[in-house]
């Protein structure tokens, strides 16, 4: 029986300790707990959402930057194409000035070289001139010696401006 | 992220409530009723061996160490008893007598002109007796006895063991302000924030957090002292949870509450039930009798519930503990292999009763919650 009936000391110490308790704890200890607790939880909250939008914002970032990249791609690759066009061009021009120059000179050296040609055409025909007079006048020289023989001339070569 | 789960299970629980409270209410007094039994029976075996040199009666020892006392006994040995002496605090007609209860000498003497009576219906309790014999006096009335008792003392030490741990708590959230849990303060803070989620579903996302300082005060003040009850050493040892004044005092906090904040609504549904067929009301008004009955069952439920759970724990250790001594006076051989078995058993239930000590915590703050909710619930 008295396993089920209620002292009434324990009631009573029992209500006031409770009671003080429950004033010291939620003044000490509860307040600041959960305070704290909900302080954290919008703080992850708060991180949460920032980390969402960091994420957005990189996401954004991302395909900012796969534009440029493809923009710098193209600007590389006109330029390489430019560049190309340019030292075709370059090798063109050069290629072109180098056949210039090529038929120019063998212009000059064919001019040269017939120059030359008629140079020494025009001293072979002096050299020959000069060489048959000699020979002429030797020629003559050995043949007017004799006498007979220059009369013999003579007469031939009169008889010859007489028929003409 | 698991009291997120637990919360559902939670949820899940509101299905099963009915059933849990079924279950608990017929299953908690039994084991009462079966360790009666066994008190009978141990009665019986130490009167038919009689060959012990002082008879063991189980039934004694038992109630002895479930119920409150004047002096926390630590051990008794053939000559002496080794108890720590408390303080009696006795109001008699007017006047206040305070004094040691070893002027008592475990009830082998009175002081004062009172002694603690050792037998028959008042038996622990402190009576006057006739002049300055051992005497009761059977038509003087009982002083009111407000003594620091082995139950009042243990409650002390658990009021200040909880101020500690959770002022301390409460210094290490002001200090990591911020920063994850540390130490203890990891350890309890997910029985914190599972405390306030069951708060939350229950009683709702408005009015939850009023009721927070009261619900966790609760939990932790029951949780702690179940556990510290399952200590067999002091400062353990005491039955205070498994003590129905303590479970009353407790219950009647969350039935005053209820009452104070019951809102139209409440009542309304008490005294004029909605969708009940109007012959139920008039002229017999059994709907809102049967209400209004629920209305005060409600906390006695919670009383009897936690006081019968820790009790009957508490029962069958001490029988499976007494059993050793009930075959060790029959044969002392007996006596040591019954102790096996016995010491298995006990271990077994003391393992049961850990779990046992957060479950009865976690359902007399989820009933207050619950109640609360329903008494602030708004008409939908």
């Amino acid at each position: 029986m008295e396993l089920i009936t209620p002292g009434i000391g324990l009631i009573f110490w029992m209500t006031i300790s409770f009671l003080l308790l429950l004033y010291v704890l939620g003044k000490y200890a509860w307040k600041p707990i959960m305070k704290a607790l909900r302080k954290r939880e919008d703080h992850i909250e708060d991180a949460l959402q920032a980390a969402e939008k960091t994420r957005q914002e990189m996401k954004e970032l991302k395909s900012e930057h796969l534009r440029l990249l493809a923009e710098a791609k193209d600007e590389k690759d006109k330029m390489l194409r430019d560049a190309k066009a340019i030292k075709e061009s370059i090798i063109e021009k050069a290629r072109t000035e180098a056949n210039t120059e090529y038929n120019r000179i063998i212009e000059s050296a064919k001019e040269s070289i017939h120059f030359e040609k008629m140079a020494a055409i025009t001293d072979l025909k002096n050299q020959l001139a000069q060489l048959s007079i000699e020979i002429a006048e030797k020629v003559l020289t050995e043949e007017l010696s004799r006498t007979e023989k220059q009369k013999q001339l003579i007469n031939k070569l009169i008889d010859e401006v007489e028929i003409n | 992220m698991i009291f997120r789960r637990m919360l559902s299970k939670t949820q899940g629980l509101f299905i099963a409530f009915p059933l849990v409270i079924l279950s608990i209410l017929f299953v908690a007094p039994s084991p009462v009723l079966a360790a009666g039994e066994r008190q009978a029976h141990s009665e019986e075996a130490a009167h038919s061996s009689g060959r012990g040199k002082e008879s063991f009666n189980a039934g004694t020892m038992i109630i002895d160490h479930v119920v409150d006392a004047h002096e926390w006994h630590i051990l008794s040995t053939r000559t002496r008893h080794v108890s720590i002496p408390l303080p009696v605090i006795l109001v008699d007609e007017g006047k206040v007598h305070a004094f040691m209860s070893s002027r008592f000498h475990h009830g082998h003497a009175s002081y004062k002109g009172y002694k603690l009576e050792t037998e028959g219906k008042n038996k622990g309790k402190i009576v006057r007796v006739i002049g300055d014999s051992m005497e009761a006096d059977p038509n003087a009335p009982l002083p009111l006895d407000l003594s620091v008792t082995k139950n009042v003392l243990a409650l002390f030490i658990s009021c200040i063991l909880i101020c500690i741990i959770f002022i301390s708590v409460a210094k290490a959230y002001k200090k990591r302000e911020g920063h994850s849990p540390k130490g203890l303060q990891s350890l309890l803070e997910p029985v914190i924030l599972f405390v306030r989620d069951m708060a939350r579903s229950s009683i709702g996302e408005h009015h939850y957090e009023r009721f927070l300082p009261y619900l966790l005060t609760l939990f932790f003040f029951i949780f702690l002292n179940n556990l510290i009850g399952l200590v067999p050493f002091f400062p353990g040892g005491a039955n205070l949870t498994g003590n129905i004044a303590v479970t009353m005092v407790m219950a009647l906090i969350t039935f005053i509450i209820t009452t104070f904040i019951g809102n139209k609504n409440y009542w309304k549904h008490i005294y004029n039930t909605p969708g009940v067929p109007w012959w139920l009301k008039v002229p017999l008004p059994l709907m809102p009798l049967v209400e209004l009955m629920g209305v005060f069952t409600k906390p006695f439920i919670l009383m009897i519930r936690l006081f019968a759970n820790i009790t009957a724990g508490h029962i069958i250790m001490l029988g499976f503990i007494s059993l050793i001594f009930i075959f060790g006076n029959m044969n002392i051989f007996l006596g040591y292999s019954v102790s096996i078995v016995s010491i298995l058993f006990a271990v077994f239930m003391g393992l049961l009763e850990l779990l046992v000590a957060f479950i009865q915590a976690y359902v007399f703050t989820l009933l207050s919650s619950l109640y609360f909710g329903m008494a602030m619930e708004e008409h939908h």
